[in-house]
């Protein structure tokens, strides 16, 4: 047995060294102007928003726009372009508000045939369910230190 | 004793390939073993509601074909061994649903081929059955949904991952005095060398197949350039690179007779990183390019030694390490047995 342990340590590492690594530089590039191109269409259509209905406050139409992005990327993942625009983009198109929805829509649409209930309903937050757990503990936490200072 | 040093079975009837068919998805189709294949599929849903159906579906279709093939009924077959990828292989189950063959389902993971042709060939040769029909089958989406991430959920492959075969293959055995021979077979150990990442299955499987390999040459006494061909079914290209210094750690040099079906199975624009997987991927290259080549006698004696990596997602997430299995398959041209 000591042998073997040995043997899976040097194994390892003589296969972490052989892994080919990422290329940094180009798929930082593709996550920053993916990134920031779906950054950029939010904040137009919050501006259109505030041009074209002038009671709309500030806070209103930023609203809004995550409700118009959130749609737009659900409907992107039906479509079967949003995987795509993911495997360029990775972080660049995970991060913002509409990899949210990707990750909700995606396995949603993957278990609908395991019924509405068990399948769609419950299979909805397979990915993102961490996010919305952790989303709520740090609200919680951040309220609590609200609360003592 | 049909058998020679620890783990290799000799047939000595020589059970025949009479029959071989192959049927992959379109991606597969515009690969490089594409002009082999016996059927390339347009749409890989083969009209099925669900990805599960489409591949068992695919099944059917392989071991209809390879029955036919062998100008046979499936009345006729005596046994059919199948397993697959899916929880309890139902793809597998399913289709012997709908066959009608006394089935044995059997799971090595994508070592299932060779794990089914050593099955099939041992009733023929210990004259349980005439005429064994030996199959398996992957799907893509349905290992994506089983084993990974949604299909459409934009995440980036890791540039180790490799891309799970749409594709099946199927070989009808018999005891018949011409054709291409299975003539001996090794069975695998499990070998575990502590590997836990699950986008690394050919660095995972490579052990495997060391294993299986160094035992076979030392069974029968052996050097690899025994063989013209030299076999594994879905190392992809770090895998086959893995196994190949493993070898030269031994002192064995492995050369230009060994390839891998997951290495070869795409060409570099198709963008799937390592190469191929899945038990359809040596299955269907066994199926097509291997068997017509011995049949052509271009190729005279084959190993074929299937790699599967025997985890879940279960174990995964549990921490688990990867376990990993490679069956050995010797199969010769009609002048070579």
């Amino acid at each position: 047995m000591m042998l073997d342990t040995e043997r899976n340590k040097h194994y390892n590492e003589y296969l972490q060294n052989k892994i080919p690594k990422t290329k940094p530089w180009p798929t930082l590039f593709h996550a920053f102007w993916v990134g920031g191109t779906i950054c950029l269409l939010g904040e137009i259509i919050k501006d259109l928003l505030m041009f074209w209905f002038n009671d709309m406050t500030v806070d209103e139409a930023g609203v809004w726009e995550l409700v118009i992005l959130i749609v737009l990327a659900s409907l992107l993942t039906g479509i079967g372009v949003y995987d795509k625009l993911g495997a360029y983009a990775g972080a660049g198109s995970i991060v913002p508000i509409t990899g949210f929805s990707n990750s909700i829509t995606s396995p949603a649409l993957e278990f609908r045939r395991e019924g509405i209930i068990f399948g769609l309903c419950a299979k909805m937050f397979v990915i993102s369910g961490p996010v919305i757990v952790l989303g709520i503990v740090a609200s919680i936490i951040a309220g609590i230190i609200h609360i003592i200072i | 004793m049909n058998r020679q040093g620890k783990s290799t079975l000799v047939f000595n009837s020589k059970p025949r390939v009479i029959g071989n068919y192959s049927v992959v998805g379109p991606k597969e189709g515009r690969g490089n073993f594409a002009q082999y294949f016996d059927r390339i599929l347009e749409d890989d849903t083969l009209g099925q509601p669900t990805y599960e159906k489409a591949e068992c579906k695919l099944l059917e279709l392989c071991i209809d074909g390879a029955i036919s093939n062998a100008k046979l009924k499936p009345s006729q077959i005596d046994c059919m061994v199948a397993g697959d990828l899916m929880n309890q292989i139902t793809s597998s189950s399913f289709a012997a649903r709908s066959l009608n063959i006394p089935y044995l389902g059997v799971f090595g993971a994508c070592s299932t081929m060779a794990e089914s042709l050593m099955v099939g060939a041992t009733l023929i040769d210990g004259k349980y059955a005439n005429n064994v029909v030996c199959a398996t089958v992957s799907h893509f989406s349905s290992a994506e949904k089983q084993f990974r991430y949604p299909l459409e959920l934009g995440t980036q492959r890791p540039p180790t991952s490799q891309w799970t075969t749409t594709g099946s293959g199927a070989t009808v055995l018999a005891q018949n005095s011409s054709g291409v021979a299975i003539t001996s077979a090794t069975i695998g150990k499990v070998a575990d060398w502590n590997v836990t990442d699950v986008n690394n299955m050919g660095g995972a499987m490579a052990p495997a197949a060391f294993e299986t390999l160094w035992q076979h040459l030392n069974d029968l006494s052996i050097e690899p350039d025994y063989y013209d061909l030299i076999l594994t079914g879905d190392l992809g290209k770090l895998g086959s690179e893995v196994l190949i210094d493993l070898m030269e750690n031994k002192g064995v040099h492995l050369g230009a007779n060994y390839s891998d079906c997951g290495q070869m199975m795409f060409k570099n624009t198709q963008k799937v990183f390592m190469g191929a997987s899945g038990c359809g991927c040596g299955a269907s290259v066994l199926n097509s390019y291997v068997l017509q080549r011995l049949k052509n006698r271009t190729l005279k004696r084959v190993l074929f030694i299937a790699t599967g990596a025997l985890l879940s997602p279960l174990t995964c997430q549990q921490g688990e390490s990867i376990p990993c299995i490679a069956h050995a398959v010797v199969l010769k041209g009609e002048n070579y047995v």
